[in-house]
């Protein structure tokens, strides 16, 4: 009897440091994450005039999202451009870094050439290839010039400006996730290839029965946080096309349109009604995805 | 033992967290040596220089009032002021244009000035008239006025020379515009005539007063994007590019058409006297005054230093403004060659600054100028002019259907 209420005391004095422990970031997460979340859903019921004023309009910005054509637009813009950047990124930094895997000569300096981007600030990398870019002066258009093509307009053509920003975003994406694949791979114990190899498979079938399965739990995670990333871009989209741009209808993203209300018409109720609306959208999908992980994620 | 120390330190650390934003408070105070600091909120780079020299006058003056500068640039300034004036967090003292006063001053986030002034005995007959009754709110004055901008037809002479086109004048209007575009485009060399800008102060505004058409009605109750002379004059601007004499809104979009026009490749463009010191580093630009449609008319607009009203300083606050607002400051303006000073009388100090150029076009501007219209919302319809007339200027849509649309959605911002 005695033992067993000691150990509980025990347990519970434990538990008490951990919380204290957490503590300050517990108390950072509320101030600065959960609270705002709570003020948001609140003000998503009101309409804003200048300067802070506001007041109550039920459910009004709720309808207006229903009935808002540009509303409808940035969701499918932001659609294709998840579509794109997901799949691919995902599946070219598991390339990379399965390369960057083997023994070769000078692979910390390839790594380090893959990660730069990632800690470049992503304002200077929309610069950077928004210069590129540029119709009359970029030198995109240059090269195909010396063989004779006119090149299009990458960013103010409303075909092809959406896509133009897919291109720098899973160029400036692989880095980062490499950097988490490249952490899985080398968590797969060695005696499986070891085993593999006297088994004498091949390198194709080593990576899609080895290297695959035993990096799906990295791919999972790696798959829920470049769409929620991918859900929320904003700075390349603000960076790189101009706000009388003519191609910003066609590439400007539900973030995008979020700021507008937001910053720009200071009709801060309507876009808490679209955060909210995209909080509930990632809500949903994520979700999805671990309901479906069961299908494909191996945990051993 | 250990275990206490530890949570000394979480503890500590914590406090150490959260006390930081008052102890940053407590700092912009500033008592602590007898010298009070303010803060001063503008947007413009190029006006670093002089602002700076202007500081270190009214230190001479006032040693024990420091000023902190913030700069913000343009596109983001008054997103930053909306959400600072909400949290009580605007700069001392801070730049104001005429679009955004009448909404400031009704959410009584800056200070009326009219008092201050009465009993300091400052007068406000040091500056045009048209400016004052911009800043002015409900019989109120808001704002002391800094500088104020016209707009000039810049242009190349190099590319003129090229071309054998005499340099622009006073005779020139709108046929010879287009007729000398059409002289100075040259497709070969990528030359463009002039730049159809997409902006409304040195762009299409201009050239619907001048056609005889208005922005807003004089009762500021209904927008005049709809009347025949503004349609007239909005197809003027958009002619330019459908016939090749301009760059394409998208081009424009890429490169700012003060960059192609600064590195040579447009021959003249509408620009204000805020890019002298920019375009006098490139001894081929000159300026002259802007064409004239069926009557000459240019728009006019001045910035002003206004006070905010959560400041914990005003009376330091108000000593800046009335220096900023002093001949002085305006002299220094003047002489720099930054900006037009308001204050009257220092213009000529102004034009002399830099006397390759001819910059007496901006002051012959001011006589028949039209003030930029301002009202509670003016900035909300200059973001539907941006929204709906980039459509008209890349062809995507007619003039008509352009300006029927921007009429009804600014009709509506008015109606609010």
């Amino acid at each position: 009897m005695k033992v067993s209420s000691l150990a509980k005391t025990r347990k519970r004095s434990d538990y008490f440091w951990a919380y204290l422990m957490i503590a300050p970031t517990m108390l950072g997460l509320f101030i600065f994450y959960l609270w705002p979340i709570v003020q948001n859903f609140y003000f998503s019921f009101t309409e804003w005039g200048a300067f802070g004023q506001y007041e109550w309009t039920g459910l009004d910005n709720y309808k207006r999202l229903l009935e808002d054509a540009a509303l409808l637009q940035a969701f499918k813009n932001t659609s294709i451009y998840i579509i794109f950047t997901v799949p691919i990124g995902i599946f070219l930094s598991i390339i990379v870094a399965v390369l960057l895997n083997q023994n070769i000569k000078g692979k910390s300096i390839y790594r380090t050439l893959y990660f730069l981007p990632v800690i470049t600030m992503p304002a200077a990398i929309a610069m950077v290839w928004k210069w590129l870019y540029n119709a009359d002066y970029g030198m995109f258009n240059y090269l195909l010039s010396l063989v004779g093509i006119e090149g299009p307009q990458w960013v103010s053509d409303p075909k092809i400006a959406l896509y133009s920003i897919i291109a720098v975003a899973i160029w400036s994406g692989i880095g980062y996730n490499m950097v988490i694949f490249l952490s899985g791979l080398q968590g797969i114990p060695k005696m499986y290839y070891e085993a593999a190899e006297i088994d004498g498979a091949g390198p194709v079938t080593v990576f899609f029965k080895i290297t695959l399965p035993l990096l799906s739990p990295v791919i999972f995670f790696v798959s829920i946080m470049s769409l929620i990333g991918a859900f929320q871009v904003f700075d390349l989209i603000f960076m790189m096309i101009g706000k009388s741009s003519t191609a910003l209808e066609s590439t400007q993203s539900i973030v995008y349109l979020f700021y507008q209300h937001a910053f720009v018409l200071n009709d801060k109720g309507y876009a808490a009604a679209i955060s909210v609306l995209l909080l509930a959208v990632i809500l949903i999908i994520t979700a999805i995805q671990m309901v479906l992980q069961k299908k494909w994620v191996h945990y051993d | 033992m250990k275990k206490w120390i530890i949570m000394l330190l979480t503890v500590v650390l914590g406090v150490i967290g959260l006390s930081g934003c008052s102890d940053s408070d407590a700092a912009s105070g500033g008592d602590k040596d007898g010298k009070v600091e303010i803060t001063y909120g503008f947007w413009d780079k190029k006006q670093v220089p002089a602002i700076e020299e202007i500081i270190k006058l009214f230190n001479e003056k006032y040693p024990d009032i420091q000023v902190k500068t913030e700069i913000t640039p343009y596109g983001q300034y008054f997103q930053k002021l909306e959400t600072a004036a909400t949290g009580g967090a605007l700069p001392d003292v801070l730049w104001m244009n005429g679009a955004h006063v009448v909404q400031y001053a009704e959410g009584k986030v800056i200070l009326p000035l009219s008092e201050m002034a009465e009993k300091d005995n400052y007068s406000l007959d040091n500056y045009p008239e048209s400016l004052i009754d911009l800043y002015t709110v409900d019989g109120d004055i808001y704002g002391i006025p800094k500088d104020y901008d016209t707009t000039g037809l810049w242009y190349n002479k190099k590319i003129f020379d090229e071309a054998g086109v005499s340099y622009p004048d006073e005779t020139w209007d709108w046929e010879k515009l287009k007729e000398a575009s059409k002289e100075l485009t040259d497709k070969e060399k990528g030359i463009w005539g002039y730049a159809a800008l997409m902006g409304n102060q040195g762009g299409y505004y201009d050239f619907i007063w001048q056609n005889g058409g208005y922005i807003i009605s004089e009762d500021g109750k209904s927008a005049g994007f709809d009347k025949p002379e503004a349609i007239e004059a909005l197809e003027y601007n958009v002619s330019f590019i459908k016939e090749g004499l301009s760059p394409t809104q998208a081009q424009m979009t890429e490169t700012a058409a003060s960059e192609l026009f600064s590195s040579g490749k447009i021959a003249m463009m509408f620009d204000g006297p805020w890019m002298v010191p920019e375009y006098k580093k490139n001894p081929d630009l000159d300026v002259a005054v802007v064409p004239q449609g069926k009557k000459r008319a240019v728009s006019i607009h001045g910035l002003s230093n206004v006070i905010s009203s959560n400041t914990k300083h005003q009376e330091e606050a108000w000593k800046f403004v009335q220096f900023l607002g002093s001949k002085e400051a305006a002299e220094v303006f003047a002489k720099t060659g930054t900006v037009i000073p308001a204050f009257n009388g220092t213009q000529d100090a102004w034009k002399e600054s830099v006397p390759d150029l001819n910059l007496q076009a901006f002051i012959d501007g001011a006589e028949y100028s039209v003030p930029l219209p301002s009202v509670e919302n003016t900035g909300e319809i200059w973001q539907y002019e941006t929204d709906v007339l980039k459509k008209a200027w890349s062809e995507e849509i007619s003039i008509e259907e352009a300006a029927e649309e921007l009429t009804k959605k600014a009709n509506e911002a008015l109606s609010k």
